[in-house]
């Protein structure tokens, strides 16, 4: 993938492409003794490349502690990037005359940032914790249009109850408190928030994992129903690969701050290319007595990411590995038709898949 | 002979607000060496179902209001209900007898005490041993759970381990004094699939050795297949559906089982849509009146917004609550 500049005001995204990351990381520091001096850095997000097309549904999946949430917070600058670009086309950036303009957002001053969030919004995981008790749900979905200085009054009040119908809530729902919603419906308010500006992105960060399984679906399908309708491009975050694979056109696997495996959705499943991908699938449990499934059984845990191994990251646990993964570090190369692998042996490797009825 | 027979067991908690019936006429079997699962979403009452047979009922509120909880072993039959749950008698059989592991180990291990500490204080409450015989067949544990280096391991202290070995070191204690059940509530909803994979093997492993059963308490439809012999699907308190794996998989009898299976995705299946089921389950103070399930059900008739349906065999030892069978 391209790392160029875009200094000189030439393009890095391609076209049908919305947003690139560039050897984007994020490092935390780790401080230790009275004078609080770095002591050594948590590897959240360590080198990433990805790009995300306009009106996909871009899957990543990983195991807690993978980097998966961080390099959602930090593409919309939540989180302040170590290092790294993150190209964007953005709608509400562009000069006038033309319909985008390509920005990179690691850059952004503050003023251009406030702008930028309305192109790009978040949908967090916990529906109880993160809409605030105090205010209604009509001045929860309407805050954006204000802060903005959208719409005010009354019109305001008739975009909430349109934004309210889009994720099937009633208009009168606007004067309630979210206690007293369930939590299927506390995560539609946070939907409804999340659209209040027409964003063309959406971070979607496990946003059905706290939810019961009979709402879960109603929630995937609703977020299914609204990229239609509105044409939005969502970076769906989970560590659920069912889930993962009902959402999503493209699929990115991480582990340890590192995106290992990266292709289309049915292409992942049927041939992955990375020996992590491999054993995570095969260690899903499938609703089905009679499937027989050959497990990889991982031996221990993940290792830190404060102290990440030489080599390939997942050396030690990897059942393929040879001298050179211990000393190497692999290049994420393509393999063919857009699939990306951080092997050494992505190549030559018989990996199993997932069979599909 | 069955090792725990649950029959019509209602456990009830009387709140400020109104009652709970937080398990309804429940009734199982759990065969000796077999495996149970109980699946359902939160709120309907499995995890008061196996806090019921441990007799770790908070009381008050709650109250054991009718049916039996029948433990065969040595050829005798005891009424677990009938038992005081803080008696002698009780306090022999559980964590001795029947033991039990929970979803979270961080918060059921006791932080300022070693994991050796925890699992001898165990062993040295239901068998006769010394101190040093304790420990070693603590540190004979932990190698059966596959903790590395056990002999140091011993001496960790909970959050000295990560996750998937904090639940390695709860099924060691739970299986030190070999119970023949083991109540797993939930045990490895909190972990990533890779190291719950890891578990569930240890577990049916371990359960072979020992000559254990399982009631496996969980909301996955995958861990069930995988796990499960026999299956109970709970919904608002009342067990809706009885059966093998088997059959509950292929032949799901109950409207709510089979708009569970309709709602989750698979990785061995594309769905280009899921079916969700419509609505939410309802405020366990406000209970519908007929079937519990009618509000939300596709097939909801007249007779049920009037009655719940009787516990039936729909086919060959397959039980199921719902008036579409009548």
């Amino acid at each position: 993938m391209s790392t160029a500049n875009a200094t000189n005001g030439d393009n890095v995204l391609k076209e049908g492409v919305l947003l690139q990351l560039s050897k984007l990381k994020k490092f935390f520091p780790v401080r230790k003794g009275i004078l609080k001096r770095v002591v050594a850095q948590v590897k959240a997000v360590d080198e990433v490349d990805m790009f995300i097309k306009d009106r996909e549904t871009l899957g990543l999946v990983g195991e807690s502690g993978c980097g998966k949430t961080t390099v959602g917070r930090t593409l919309l600058r939540l989180i302040e990037p170590t290092s790294g670009d993150i190209y964007f086309k953005s709608r509400s950036l562009a000069n006038s005359g033309s319909t985008t303009k390509e920005v990179n957002v690691a850059k952004l001053g503050k003023k251009e940032l406030k702008l930028l969030r309305r192109d790009m919004q978040i949908i967090f995981q916990d529906p109880y914790s993160s809409l605030n008790p105090r205010m209604t749900v009509g001045s929860i979905i309407g805050e954006p249009l204000l802060v903005h200085g959208i719409a005010k009054g009354s019109e305001r009040d008739d975009r909430v109850r349109g934004l309210l119908g889009s994720v099937g809530l009633k208009p009168d729902h606007m004067k309630r408190y979210p206690h007293e919603f369930s939590g299927g419906q506390r995560q539609r308010i946070g939907v409804a928030r999340a659209l209040a500006l027409s964003p063309q992105l959406i971070v979607a960060d496990e946003p059905v994992s706290a939810l019961d399984v009979s709402v879960q679906a109603q929630v995937l399908n609703l977020l299914k129903d609204l990229q239609g309708e509105f044409g939005l491009t969502y970076l769906f975050i989970a560590h659920d690969m069912a889930v993962i694979k009902h959402i999503s056109d493209r699929v990115a696997v991480m582990y340890l701050g590192k995106i290992v495996e990266l292709a289309e959705t049915g292409d992942l499943f049927a041939n992955p290319r990375h020996p992590y991908t491999e054993a995570l699938m095969s260690a899903v449990p499938i609703p089905n007595p009679d499937y027989t499934m050959e497990r990889i059984l991982l031996a221990g845990d993940v290792p830190s990411p404060v102290h990440t191994p030489s080599g390939c990251y997942f050396h030690p646990r990897c059942q393929y590995r040879k001298d050179i993964c211990e000393t190497d570090t692999p290049q994420f190369e393509d393999v063919g038709n857009d699939h990306f692998s951080l092997c050494h042996f992505a190549r030559q490797l018989k990996l199993h898949g997932v069979k599909t009825r | 002979m069955p090792l725990l027979e649950i029959k019509d067991l209602k456990t009830y908690f009387y709140l400020e607000d109104g009652v709970v019936r937080a398990v309804d006429e429940v009734s199982f079997t759990i065969e000796p060496e077999k495996t149970l699962g109980v699946v359902g979403e939160s709120g309907c009452g499995k995890s008061v179902t196996a806090l019921s047979v441990m007799g770790l009922v908070q009381m008050p509120p709650g109250r054991i209001d009718g049916g039996e909880i029948l433990y065969h072993h040595n050829g005798t039959v005891t009424d677990l209900t009938k038992l005081n749950p803080k008696g002698k008698e009780m306090r022999s059989i559980r964590g001795n007898k029947i033991a039990m592991i929970f979803q979270e180990p961080m918060t059921s291990l006791n932080p300022v005490y070693t994991i050796g500490n925890q699992i001898i204080e165990a062993i040295m409450l239901h068998q006769r041993l010394t101190k040093a015989q304790a420990r070693n067949r603590a540190i004979e544990m932990l190698q059966a759970v596959g903790i590395p280096i056990p002999k140091q391991r011993i001496d960790s202290y909970p959050h000295e381990l990560s996750g998937g070995m904090r639940q390695r070191a709860m099924i060691a204690m739970a299986l030190s004094c070999n119970p023949n059940l083991l109540i797993a509530d939930e045990p490895t909803t909190a972990l990533d699939v890779t190291i719950q994979a890891q578990v569930l093997e240890l577990m049916a492993k371990l359960c072979k050795d020992f000559h254990a059963s399982i009631m496996f308490i969980t909301h996955n439809l995958g861990v069930i297949a995988e796990m499960a012999n026999d299956v109970v699907v709970m919904y608002l308190g009342k067990a809706v559906e009885y059966t093998n794996v088997r059959s509950l998989f292929h032949d799901p009898k109950h409207p709510y089982t089979q708009g569970l299976m309709n709602s989750i995705p698979s990785i061995a299946e594309t769905k280009e849509r899921l079916i969700p089921i419509k609505g939410v389950v309802p405020d366990p103070f406000d209970v519908p009146p007929g079937c519990v399930f009618e509000p939300r059900c596709p097939h909801a008739m007249e007779i049920c917004q009037r009655e719940m349906p009787p516990n039936e065999e729909v086919a060959t030892e397959h039980w199921a609550r719902c008036w579409l069978y009548k």
